[in-house]
């Protein structure tokens, strides 16, 4: 089963005086959706682009299933903030793109991204052209494509950040069943707290200048949604309520702290 | 936008009196349609009224008379069909030349910094100059054959399309990149199908304006140095002062030249149906 590894990581951009992430340990396996929470300028997109292999660390290893990582592969699936969909092809095309690119046969990737299709709820959608979709469903896609690919692990750079609140809600329901079946790793950043306290099976939260863990949470409200309670109980139950709150007072204090110093 | 006004003037809720008396809608097409006509008909009339001598402009009748004679019979050992056929044959050649070997060079310049540091101050030294300016310097390098006509037509096409498709690569979203990366493309697949396609709106936009400098570069040049050819027709009509067949040469260029506007406006909602869409 996949293994991502993250041993003493350091990030620094050229001309930049202070690292956007200093000295970062994380491990992710399967049955696990980390999720990680900051502030804007805390070094989560840093930390995603680095996992991704977008940009290399200025020290430290990272490695999946013992294999160092050294720029973008198909073993790391990526969703983006903006659906980065490609529009000259329809809805099957973009979903099957990995494939086309792996150079698996037109009828065997189609079938494939029928599949995934099925599994964000997105059948009938297939030749659809990606400027008649929502902004939900052009996320679904976007996680169907990713997911095509048949990644060891999944990347997501604030997915459902730019949907409206009830879509929002909506699709984190549909990743909560898309991980629990395919149980893949999900490594998700968010700036959203009720969103990362619901998804999250490990909760990270980082702190600006430069970019470190501050603080690891183990959290269950996923996998209670998984195991059949709805999402509304599970957000109105005390327990969520009060680790919401403690989240979201960590958050406040680290944010206090920052600015005394 | 347009669609919510559409939809509120489609069905008024209520019935509100017009107090403006009604007016004659036209549409644009059809103002450009009468703005047409009302040019005919005064060259028609100013003709037919004879106040101008037909030897400084003949009437429509006369022009078209002459277009059919020359359809059929030809003029200067060639028919309009021959004259016009060396024209595009011409234009076509330097066309296909230019599109097979501007594209490589535009993506070349938009993706690599070695490439960009070679062609860019070639291409920028050379597209300001006026081609019948370089003109006499083909015609000493390579005579006035065939050769010499499609090489200044290709030189003159080659610029627009290939600096349109560097800027096209260089616009590249970002994010698509990577997204294509992730999902383990090579360098030569992210050209082929994310990178191309990308700039594919502007690499269009570059061969229509491409299009239009090599035909007025194409019937310049027949002007001056061919023996056929619908720039030769009319400038060899000019010197017997057979105004008819000048005429008649202007509009035919003017035709081609709007036809092939045309098509590649067509040709762009065809193949890039998303360009303009907010994706």
């Amino acid at each position: 089963m996949a293994l991502l590894q993250l041993e003493r990581i350091c990030a620094q951009y050229p001309g930049a005086s202070q690292p956007v992430l200093a000295d970062i340990n994380l491990s992710l396996g399967p049955e696990q959706l980390l999720v990680a929470l900051g502030p804007s300028g805390s070094g989560k997109t840093s930390l995603l682009n680095l996992i991704a292999g977008f940009v290399t660390p200025s020290s430290g290893r990272i490695t999946l299933d013992g294999v160092a990582v050294n720029g973008p592969g198909a073993e790391r699936g990526v969703v983006f903030q903006d659906d980065a969909l490609l529009p000259w092809q329809d809805v099957l095309a973009n979903v099957a793109f990995g494939l086309e690119l792996a150079g698996v046969a037109r009828a065997e990737r189609e079938a494939r991204a029928r599949e995934m299709l099925a599994l964000v709820d997105l059948v009938g959608f297939e030749h659809r052209r990606i400027w008649q979709l929502s902004g939900g469903q052009r996320q679904r896609v976007g996680l169907a494509r990713a997911l095509a690919a048949d990644p060891s692990v999944l990347l997501m750079d604030e997915p459902f950040g730019a949907l409206d609140a009830f879509t929002r809600e909506h699709m984190q329901e549909l990743l909560l069943q898309v991980w629990r079946r395919t149980a893949k790793p999900v490594f998700l950043i968010t700036h959203d707290i009720e969103e990362a306290v619901f998804l999250a099976t490990d909760l990270i939260l980082l702190t600006p200048n430069p970019g470190r863990v501050a603080a690891h949470l183990k959290l269950d409200f996923g996998q209670r949604y998984s195991a059949g309670e709805s999402a509304r109980a599970i957000k109105s139950d005390p327990r969520f309520i009060e680790t919401r709150e403690h989240v979201l007072s960590s958050v406040f204090s680290q944010r206090t702290r920052e600015q005394r110093a | 936008m347009s669609g919510y006004e559409l939809t509120s003037t489609a069905k008024p809720d209520k019935v509100t009196p017009q107090v403006s008396a009604p007016r004659v809608y036209l549409s644009t097409r059809a103002i450009s349609v009468v703005t047409l006509a009302v040019l005919l008909t005064t060259w028609w009339a100013v003709t037919a009224a004879g106040w101008i001598e037909p030897l400084f402009l003949p009437p429509p009748s006369d022009v078209l008379e002459k277009g059919w004679l020359l359809a059929t019979k030809g003029y200067m050992d060639s028919t309009l069909w021959q004259h016009l056929g060396a024209s595009l044959q011409r234009i076509g050649i330097a066309l296909g030349a230019a599109i097979l070997t501007a594209i490589p060079v535009g993506i070349a310049i938009g993706h690599n910094r070695i490439a960009r540091g070679i062609f860019d101050p070639l291409i920028e030294f050379y597209r300001p100059i006026p081609p019948l300016a370089y003109l006499p310097l083909i015609v000493i390098w390579f005579g006035i054959g065939e050769f010499s006509k499609v090489l200044l037509i290709y030189l003159a096409i080659f610029a627009p399309i290939a600096i349109a498709t560097a800027t096209g690569v260089r616009t590249v979203d970002p994010t698509k990149l990577r997204a294509a990366q992730s999902l383990g493309a090579t360098r030569w697949q992210l050209i082929r199908h994310v990178i191309l396609p990308s700039a594919l709106p502007d690499i269009l936009i570059g061969i229509r304006i491409g299009l239009g400098v090599g035909w007025s570069t194409l019937v310049a040049a027949e002007l001056i140095a061919a023996t056929s050819g619908l720039g030769f027709m009319v400038q060899s009509a000019a010197q017997f002062l057979v105004t008819d067949v000048v005429v008649l040469g202007i509009l035919v260029i003017a035709v081609i030249a709007f036809a092939m506007e045309l098509s590649l406006r067509a040709l762009q909602r065809r193949l890039v149906p998303w360009h303009g869409q907010s994706h």
